[in-house]
């Protein structure tokens, strides 16, 4: 296998994918930033060894940034969904600029359908679920269930800092184990009309989750 | 599209479908495209897959071709065989077409390769 990519070099490529054209407050469309996205696949491969060559699902891949990171670092295949009609054109768009081969892209909602044929599949679940403001409470928490009942290894997934304690508790109830493996921050620039300042910086936990066993 | 895909996708969560596997596929525009040979990773996911389905779903879009119908006991050590499954799960891609529900008959168009699962409210279970 080739050496992995500097992050520098996968931050670029990250940067350089096209976002989401008219981002819907109903699926709670934040893009996740190139830099994030880079250091959290980067910490995820070179502590825990959870991309190359392994099955990956990224979940709600909107644009793509994690589930294209991971097959830039050497995925054996990804697969993408998102519920949305235009996050899943932009996705393909970035495949195909990206000129990545590994990857396929299925229009699905992940949270309220069966579209999978067999739980525990996929090595690696990559999300940045929505974080469960305006009007969708508790959807992040779903997203993590629904993340865990694919994987037959690990979960990763990015959430509000300040939303720590109350995974803690779950991950508790849900007799999983779970740590936040890096702490980040979110430039939000303001995506939507209700966000009063230009962009504020927000803390964000890179978290990764496991089965027993 | 791709095989790999195809093989782990289901129609379960429509009302009334019990299984939903395998869905048919119907293809009226298939293209290969080069993917890097990954010996380790098509090994480790060959003992994940219904092979049988694959099998039958690369038949059914005329790319069986050289691809054993079962599994190779020491497949791992097989090149051959690994670089066939390799073409068949990863290279093989239905761009344009549609999926069928074995039970309902309800179809899942294809577009642009990517296969839409969305179902409408009345037909979630």
């Amino acid at each position: 296998m080739s050496a992995l990519m500097k992050l520098k070099t996968l931050e670029g490529y990250l940067q350089d994918l096209s976002g989401f054209t008219k981002p819907k407050i109903q699926y709670e469309q934040y893009e996740t930033p190139a830099h994030i996205a880079a250091v959290a696949l980067y910490t995820m491969q070179t502590q825990f060894e959870a991309l190359e060559n392994r099955l990956v699902l990224d979940a709600g891949c909107g644009p793509g940034v994690l589930g294209i990171g991971a097959a830039f670092l050497g995925a054996g295949f990804v697969t993408a969904v998102d519920i949305d009609e235009d996050a899943v054109e932009i996705i393909n768009e970035n495949v195909e600029e990206a000129e990545i081969s590994n990857i396929d892209v299925i229009k699905s909602d992940f949270l309220n359908c069966n579209t999978f044929r067999w739980e525990n599949y996929f090595d690696t679940v990559l999300m940045n679920p929505p974080f469960g403001t305006k009007n969708n409470t508790g959807i992040d928490m779903k997203f993590l269930q629904m993340g865990l009942n694919l994987s037959c290894d690990s979960v990763y997934s990015l959430h509000k800092s300040s939303t720590r304690l109350h995974i803690q508790k779950k991950i508790k109830e849900w007799g999983v184990k779970g740590s936040v493996i890096a702490e980040l921050r979110y430039n939000l620039a303001a995506t939507y009309k209700f966000h009063k300042q230009q962009s504020k910086d927000i803390a964000v936990d890179l978290w990764r989750l496991t089965h027993h066993t | 599209m791709k095989l790999i895909t195809h093989n782990m996708l289901t129609s379960k969560c429509l009302k009334g479908v019990v299984t939903g596997y395998p869905l048919a596929i119907n293809a009226t525009d298939v293209k290969i495209s080069e993917v890097d040979f990954n010996p380790e990773f098509i090994s480790r996911i060959i003992p994940k897959l219904d092979w049988e389905v694959l099998w039958k779903a690369a038949e059914s879009i005329g790319h069986s071709e050289g691809l054993p119908q079962t599994i190779d006991p020491k497949f791992e050590d097989n090149e051959e065989f690994l670089r066939k499954a390799h073409k068949v799960l990863l290279e093989v891609e239905v761009e344009e077409g549609y999926l069928t529900c074995p039970e309902s008959g309800r179809q899942f168009p294809i577009s642009k390769g990517i296969p839409n699962m969305l179902l409408t409210e009345a037909e979630v279970q």
